[in-house]
């Protein structure tokens, strides 16, 4: 079987204080629409307005984090979303991310790494348009 | 498109329209692309087997956006989505039947705001509830 790997406070407390460069994305018409294809849903709500989990699509420029190295497979635990402002095609976006909590547990398949990610979401006026708060979990 | 319904004339119990998809691995591709997860258990079946799984899996976010997609198209084009959360209890596989439901927890006032808040779940072919979820939306009122 796999080695005992763990996470140390030091790495804990590192993950939780690092500061990570805020994602930037203008909302194209197209790429909307796309991402409304890809779930299926027809609506014509979203020829103007984003789907309510489109900005998960920020998500994806988290940098990697050379301390979670050795938790290399993902599994999603969940997500809250709350919403201010829409989100509108022609809108830019800033995303700023942090890891709220990071936490070791054991899991069926070995040790695991709970990482809470908090998400804040604003259009170019500076409006709040969402938060999201994702369950990570990494072994 | 449905119109928006009243605060009045919605009550706890009330059953949310229910939605049944059935994501292809085509679909799963797309919804990588569209999303930018390209996390490779979600169409790569080789490497899926490799680290432990049955086979490839449906995205948990795919699973959101449908839930997410029962509470709007109810509350129709002046209905508010406030929260949208979900738990993922189990895997999901491309293929299979996903029913995704809601229904009415609970009709109350908060800060002037009219909103209801909503159970959801989404189950598969064989009964398991995959996810679970919650929603609070704010609804017009016959008063304006």
């Amino acid at each position: 079987m796999a080695e005992e790997k763990s996470l140390s406070p030091e790495a804990r407390r590192a993950l939780t204080e690092r500061d990570i460069p805020p994602a930037v994305m203008d909302i194209e018409r197209g790429h909307v629409r796309r991402f409304a294809e890809a779930i299926g849903d027809d609506s014509d709500r979203w020829a103007d307005v984003a789907p309510p989990t489109f900005l998960r699509a920020m998500l994806s420029e988290l940098p990697s984090a050379p301390e979670l190295e050795a938790f290399p497979q993902m599994l999603d635990g969940g997500s809250d979303w709350e919403y201010g402002e829409p989100v509108r095609v022609g809108d830019t976006i800033t995303a700023v991310t942090r890891f709220a909590s990071v936490n070791q547990r054991n899991i069926g398949v070995g040790p695991a790494v709970f990482l809470q990610i908090e998400t804040r979401y604003t259009n170019q006026r500076g409006d709040w348009v969402a938060t999201q708060k994702n369950t990570l979990i990494r072994y | 498109m449905p119109d928006t319904p009243f605060w009045e004339d919605i009550e706890v119990g009330h059953e949310l329209p229910t939605i049944v998809k059935r994501p292809s691995t085509r679909q799963l591709v797309k919804y990588a692309g569209a999303s930018g997860d390209f996390y490779e258990v979600h169409y790569d079946k080789d490497f899926a087997v490799e680290i432990g799984l049955p086979g490839l899996i449906v995205h948990g976010a795919l699973k959101n956006a449908y839930l997410g997609q029962v509470v709007t198209g109810w509350m129709g084009p002046d209905g508010v989505l406030r929260k949208l959360s979900v738990r993922y209890r189990g895997t999901d596989v491309p293929g299979d039947d996903l029913t995704c439901s809601g229904r009415v927890t609970k009709v109350y006032e908060q800060d002037g705001a009219h909103l209801v808040d909503c159970a959801l779940t989404l189950q598969n072919s064989q009964g398991e509830q995959t996810t679970t979820g919650t929603a609070t939306v704010q609804l017009p009122t016959k008063g304006g």
